[in-house]
């Protein structure tokens, strides 16, 4: 029960990641086709500027109940998908150190060298954590003992790909989406077109993806067995055509609140199809690595649960003060004050 | 290239890196919440100025500070799966614990300061630092936590192959851990405090902005001599505690090789570890390493012959490290003393501030060479006396970590030196100009 509760909760961990940090990494992918001058660039940066750090810390709670939660999950999930995951790490690092650098000093070159860092940052970090999902989600070839039998190219098979253009393209559009939240004008109506135009290849991948994972993966046999369990994929696909229809009325806050949803309810659809394998063998069903055989102690388990009890709701209600005090547009006033990127 | 060997490297690399960063951000924070503090309660603008100032190269710092430390929360998985299997009930519970109750709270606030000095009230901004603050000393003290388990595993059972855990409030509140917790933020504020002593001097130097960084100065000077005197005190508690709990790292820290009762402690030694003794050893204080180790002066201190070879770390990195720590500790307090006492006729004392400048890079070398102390000294073990560091890697290829190496070394060099510019770049401009003020 305790260990169904962690894999429930690893899961929402890792949903609210993406969706948080997931409309930093589409903003910073799409950034540098929709600015037009340094004033348009400095919007999309200021437009992160006080949440990207915080979005972050939830890719770190995540992988650190999966080390406390699933130890032995976090030591092969890890090691085995080593490549994916420094290079994930490794643009995080260009990407974060990008917002500090680039406004410091005022060079042309300079600002083009971190622009170019950003993108990379955002784009690579996006792409590689679909394939790595899309991967999990279809089984990677461990063996008995948890070792990978395979490199870095056997993950970047047609599935693992696709995957990877369905986490950038909902990224796409949830970082155009918040850039239209952010932002006035021209910049606003441009940022409104780019959700509106990638939604419609959005939609185009979505479906081959619920298609392709149909016959690649099994994720859908708890949801046969449990029909009420549909109501997730339901509310995936609900919410991902209510976007739509927010951005056509330009309600920008509420086609962002629905892309939010949309990609929560994506992941926890890979999630809670998985359950309660964490990370499935393709070599043999018998190596997978579960809730069960990969857990902490009932000990651990408990101690975490009262942790994540009082602190995630907490977390919850100071990041979402953040998100209400900076909620306005950003005017040219705010980027030409001292307190901006 | 053997994989441990590139693994450690790598870990290596990471750690030293990152704590290129950590120490300033965490000293740097006391002293902009405390400069914050005096501007609302006095509403001289100054102070304010002087938050802001600080608070840019703080934020810079902070955030390669926060980026490198992602890597090493996800390489106790990718490069030391041995580990993370064996010991994750117990230490992932504890990185976890650090990521949700800590991390979460100063990576949001701090966006919240930087961008909110328009949007709060001046004392409702000052909280956010203050938070930031304790946020950070709250990180520092969970990962510390989790290393001293490293160090001196307690509250723990081996049970289904592997340590969990059976008493959390002991690994939490273990005197070894309390202490290096004392030891490594002591550490990072006199870091703190000696950079912005330097950088004051600098510009005292210049004549600039002389009642400005004077200010900073004396806020900075009052941390440093306050925490240099009480860090020997506090490093001399942790190394009796190390008689007690790690008695292979202080032999070798000490390059003591034969067991003996009132052992004497002498100034100049130059170990030879292939012949198992000290080439020289010179200018001996009768029975005070024993004095040193175990408070007592006749006290039995045992040497590295009494361990097998394949028990014991290098003598040599840890010796060296842990004399030059130690020489370097001393250094801080009496040049702490010396500021404290020219405080307030700083322009006249030109010398001490050039001394200062000069300074600004030692505190940073003393808090690394503790840390080479304290992991080398941990060696062959990952987890002391519990699991060899041979065993915990990761099965991965040569080439995997041999590459991974190289990107970290090529990545980590360019952000550091950039960083490290920009650091030097604000420090050296200055604060902006006030309004109306020819620049």
């Amino acid at each position: 029960m305790l260990q169904s509760i962690w894999f429930l909760l690893w899961g929402i961990l890792w949903g609210v990641y993406f969706m948080l940090d997931g409309f930093d990494l589409g903003l910073g992918t799409l950034k540098p086709f929709i600015s037009r001058n340094d004033t348009d660039k400095r919007t999309a940066y200021n437009a992160m500027g006080p949440f990207w750090d915080g979005n972050e810390v939830w890719l770190v709670a995540a992988g650190g109940v999966t080390f406390a939660a699933f130890p032995t999950t976090y030591a092969v999930m890890f090691s085995s998908l080593y490549s994916p995951l420094l290079l994930i790490l490794f643009g995080l690092i260009i990407r974060a150190v990008s917002f500090e650098f680039r406004g410091k000093i005022d060079s042309p070159a300079w600002k083009g060298l971190w622009d170019l860092c950003h993108f990379v940052g955002s784009f690579v970090p996006a792409l590689l954590f679909g394939v790595a999902f899309a991967n999990i989600f279809q089984g990677i070839p461990i063996n008995a003992d948890g070792i990978l039998q395979g490199n870095l190219l056997s993950l970047l098979n047609p599935y693992g790909i696709l995957g990877g253009a369905l986490f950038v393209l909902l990224f796409l559009v949830h970082g155009a989406l918040w850039l239209a939240v952010k932002s006035t004008g021209d910049l606003e109506e441009r940022a409104g077109k780019a959700a509106s135009g990638i939604w419609w290849v959005l939609l185009v991948v979505a479906v081959i993806f619920l298609a392709a994972t149909w016959f690649k993966t099994s994720l859908y046999r708890n949801y046969l067995s449990n029909p009420i369990l549909l109501i997730i994929p339901v509310i995936a696909v609900l919410a991902l055509l209510t976007t739509k229809v927010l951005i056509m009325k330009k309600t920008w806050w509420k086609s962002w609140f629905s892309s939010c949803l949309t990609i929560f309810a994506v992941t926890m659809f890979g999630v809670i199809g998985l359950y309660p394998n964490l990370l499935p063998s393709s070599i043999d069903p018998a190596f997978s690595l579960t809730a069960f055989n990969s857990s902490s102690s009932h000990l651990t388990l408990t101690i975490m649960l009262v942790v994540a009890l009082i602190f995630v709701p907490l977390v919850i209600i100071y990041q979402a003060w953040g998100y209400y005090l900076f909620r306005e547009k950003l005017t040219e006033e705010h980027l030409a004050s001292d307190e901006s990127y | 290239m053997d994989i441990v060997l590139l693994s450690r490297l790598q870990f290596a690399v990471a750690t030293v890196f990152h704590f290129l960063f950590v120490p300033l951000s965490l000293g740097l924070v006391l002293i902009i919440a405390i400069t914050e503090t005096i501007y609302v309660r006095t509403g001289d603008e100054e102070y304010k100025r002087m938050a802001k100032f600080w608070g840019k190269i703080f934020l810079v710092n902070f955030v390669v500070g926060v980026v490198t430390g992602l890597t090493l929360e996800f390489q106790f998985g990718t490069n030391w799966s041995g580990y993370a299997k064996y010991v994750g009930d117990v230490f992932g519970s504890i990185l976890a614990i650090e990521a949700t109750t800590s991390f979460t709270i100063e990576s949001t606030f701090i966006g919240i300061w930087f961008f909110g000095w328009k949007r709060l009230s001046p004392k409702a901004h000052a909280v956010c630092i203050w938070v930031v603050a304790v946020a950070a000393y709250m990180s520092a003290y969970w990962i510390l936590v989790a290393n001293s388990w490293m160090q001196h595993p307690v509250g723990y059972v081996i049970r289904n192959a592997r340590a969990e855990l059976v008493d959390f409030l002991q690994i939490i509140t273990q005197p070894f851990a309390i202490l290096a917790i004392l030891h490594v933020t002591f550490a990072a504020v006199i870091v703190g405090s000696f950079f912005v002593m330097g950088v004051s001097s600098y510009h005292i130097l210049r004549k600039q902005n002389v009642s400005f960084f004077t200010k900073s100065f004396r806020i900075a000077v009052v941390l440093a001599l306050f925490f240099s005197i009480t860090e020997i005190v506090v490093g001399d508690f942790h190394g009796k505690m190390m008689a007690k709990t790690q008695p292979t790292k202080l032999a070798a820290a000490e390059s003591q090789w034969e067991t003996m009762k009132g052992a004497p402690f002498y100034l100049l030694v130059i170990p030879d570890p292939s012949q198992e003794r000290n080439l020289v050893q010179m200018f001996g204080i009768p029975k005070m390493l024993s004095w040193l180790a175990h408070d007592h002066w006749d006290a039995e201190f045992k040497g590295l012959k009494s361990w097998p070879e394949k028990d014991r770390p290098p003598v040599l990195p840890v010796f060296t490290a842990f004399r030059s720590m130690v020489g370097l500790g001393f250094l801080f307090a009496l040049v702490s003393i010396v500021a404290f006492w020219k405080r307030n006729r700083l322009e006249e004392s030109p010398r001490l501030l050039r001394v200062l400048i000069l300074m600004i890079p030692l505190p940073y070398l003393a808090a690394e060479l503790g840390w080479m102390v304290t992991e080398l000294g941990r060696q062959p073990w990952i987890v002391y006396d519990m699991l060899r560091t041979a065993d915990a890697h990761s099965p991965l290829a040569g080439y995997q970590v041999a590459t991974s190496l190289t990107a970290f070394v090529v990545v980590y060099s360019l952000i550091g030196l950039v960083c490290f510019y920009l650091i030097a770049r604000f420090a050296h401009r200055g604060p902006e100009p006030l309004p109306g003020e020819a620049t």
